[in-house]
């Protein structure tokens, strides 16, 4: 799938990033690069595979991999917040949102 | 609604599953804690923290599903849905996308158009296609109110992030607002019915959102769908709908277009607003969520769940219905939740008969549960006490009046029934050698009124029996009153 600049531009909205429509053209061969590096892997036939979700096989996926219902301490209410960068009044404090 | 158009409405409901803990981390679910303290970095998206599943959501999410009469997957997987959002730390929700938990319910339920005064006209069956019912996690919250400078910042609690949420989507099956609303009740009640949720939208643990369209009759395709949300309770949501069923006519008639966007209800305004937003696409670029492998769930575990699942409401009502020969709306407002319908067929073991049981439930015993407040669970009169005092009215020693005056009493003391019978001197005069002498006193004491009667005034006949009552301060047997009255007048 060809990578064009209108992809770039929607990649940077969706990620809240802004640039330049310099880097805008710069960042396009660039990242059409890379995906159409990861596009070999297009080439194995996978059809008979079935997709390893979570990095297990389909054995491993039977294994429990969840706890109980029981309440652990938490960091609390003055840890939680120590390196956030502008906490005020117990919360993490943001520009407004609507 | 205007004739010759349609209303589609389609629902999604979050339910907070009642845990201890989160869905992926051991902080506490509490409510009302101080701000941010039930955080770990887990649920705060912290780098390097993984997400392990809490097997009592899976639990309480195979129950909801169950009792929503949907398939459970044997196999699903969590998804990541990526946006940003202040209260969204990871910058993604971890929630189910192609591969839900379950799906393919179907529902029949009984609904109801109700008139100006919101009393229901009709009950009928309705039959409603649930979609699917996905486990995922909630977000924090933003607040503001009691805050400083709240017209530049937004503050953030995150006690509630990784609260695990059912979210519980239909089909567009709906063609009214009071269909939805019996739907909503419906589904809280279930959940709350096998304890998988509290279900109190005040509490915020169930929130719902409507998806609203109109269209004329016939036509084939769905008009524009409207998202309305900020419906905290099942009332606000019908009229949310209804206000917006309106609006999206009037606009079309008048030569407008319907604009797809998210509408807040503003219950002191009546009337639905579109949410500011800025333009911006959704796109949530789900994924597989790489941290978590995918929920298996066995045949096994599906039928250990469906072993200690209560009888359900709609199941129960039913036989209510059949077993009791109960009207619908007593075998309704019977199930309408767990506890009282529990109390009911406890009372109904102890009971004469099982109408009056409802009779005696539905009104007299409801009625002082909701004047105190409390749950049939924590009423102070037993279901095998309250069978006591009906036995006792069956059997003719107390009337039926006297009856109603005891359960006050009892509810009020706590004491048993044929206590405050004693007590109050209530026991029914049924001698009727006794009540023939009363009755001869009367009958001597008011001659005029015996000439009249036996010259044809039969009238007076109530007068004699209350004659009679009244010397018996209240005490005799109505029924024997009546029979010696009757046979002593004639004489």
């Amino acid at each position: 799938m060809p990578i064009t600049e209108s992809d770039i531009a929607k990649i940077a909205e969706l990620a809240h990033l802004e640039i330049t429509p310099e880097e805008r053209r710069a960042f396009t061969p660039q990242i059409a690069e890379i995906v159409a590096y990861v596009e070999q892997l297009n080439e194995l036939d996978t059809s008979l595979i079935e997709p390893a979700t979570g990095g297990l096989t389909p054995e491993h996926e039977r294994a429990d991999a969840s706890r109980e219902d029981a309440v652990r301490p938490s960091l609390g209410q003055k840890l939680a917040l120590d390196q956030a960068p502008d906490p005020a009044s117990g919360h993490f404090r943001v520009p407004k949102v609507l | 609604m205007k004739d010759g158009w349609e209303t589609i409405i389609g629902l999604e409901i979050h339910a907070q599953l009642s845990t201890e803990s989160k869905i992926f981390c051991g902080c506490s679910t509490r409510f009302g804690d101080e701000p941010n303290a039930n955080t770990c970095p887990v649920c705060l998206g912290l780098p390097g923290s993984l997400p392990v599943l809490n097997r009592r959501v899976v639990e309480l999410g195979a129950r909801a599903a169950l009792a929503l009469g949907l398939q459970i997957n044997e196999r699903s997987i969590f998804a990541r849905k990526n946006y940003f959002y202040p209260d969204l730390p990871k910058g993604y929700q971890i929630s189910q996308y192609d591969q839900p938990f379950s799906e393919r319910g179907e529902l029949e339920i009984m609904t109801a158009e109700r008139d100006e005064g919101g009393h229901p006209k009709e009950w009928r069956p309705f039959r409603i296609r649930i979609t699917r019912l996905h486990l995922e996690e909630d977000a924090g919250k933003n607040v503001h109110e009691g805050l400083p400078d709240v017209d530049r910042y937004s503050y953030i609690d995150l006690n509630r992030a990784g609260t695990p949420l059912a979210e519980i989507v239909t089909e567009p099956d709906f063609r009214s607002s009071w269909e939805a609303y019996d739907y909503v009740n419906y589904v809280r009640r279930a959940l709350q019915w096998v304890g998988a949720s509290e279900a109190d939208m005040e509490k915020g643990n169930l929130r719902c959102e409507a998806n609203v369209s109109v269209r004329r009759i016939g036509d084939e395709k769905f008009g524009t769908k409207v998202e309305l949300k900020n419906l905290n309770s099942v009332r606000f949501m019908q009229r949310a709908i209804e206000y917006e069923i309106e609006r999206q006519i009037n606009l079309i008639e008048s030569g407008g277009r319907v604009v797809q966007e998210t509408r807040l209800w503003d219950e002191r305004a009546q009337e639905t607003r579109p949410m500011r937003s800025k333009e911006e696409a959704h796109d949530y670029r789900y994924f597989p969520e790489p941290d978590l492998p995918p929920l298996v769930v066995t045949g096994e575990f599906i039928e250990t769940v469906r072993a200690t699942m209560p009888e359900l409401p709609g199941a129960r009502l039913r036989r209510f219905v059949d077993e009791y020969k109960l009207s619908h709306s007593d075998a309704s407002l019977l199930t309408s939740e767990r506890a009282l319908a529990d109390y009911y067929e406890r009372a109904v073991k102890a009971s004469p008969n099982a109408r009056a049981a409802a009779n005696w439930v539905r009104s007299e015993l409801l009625r002082e549960l909701e004047a105190a407040n409390l749950s049939a669970e924590a009423s102070p009169v037993s279901p095998e006490e309250l069978g006591r005092l009906l036995h006792t009215v069956e059997e003719g020693k107390i009337n039926a009046k006297q009856a109603k005056d005891v359960l006050v009493e009892m509810f009020k003391t706590g004491k048993s029934a044929d206590a405050v019978i004693q007590e109050r001197g209530l026991v029914q005069m049924s001698d009727e050698g006794e009540i023939d002498r009363i009755v001869d006193e009367v009958i001597t004491a008011n001659p005029k009124q015996l000439e009249q009667y036996r010259a044809g005034k039969e009238a007076l006949f109530g007068f004699f029996v209350g004659q009679v009552m009244k010397a018996s301060k209240g005490k005799a047997n109505p029924k024997i009153v009546n029979e010696r009255l009757k046979a002593k007048l004639s004489q």
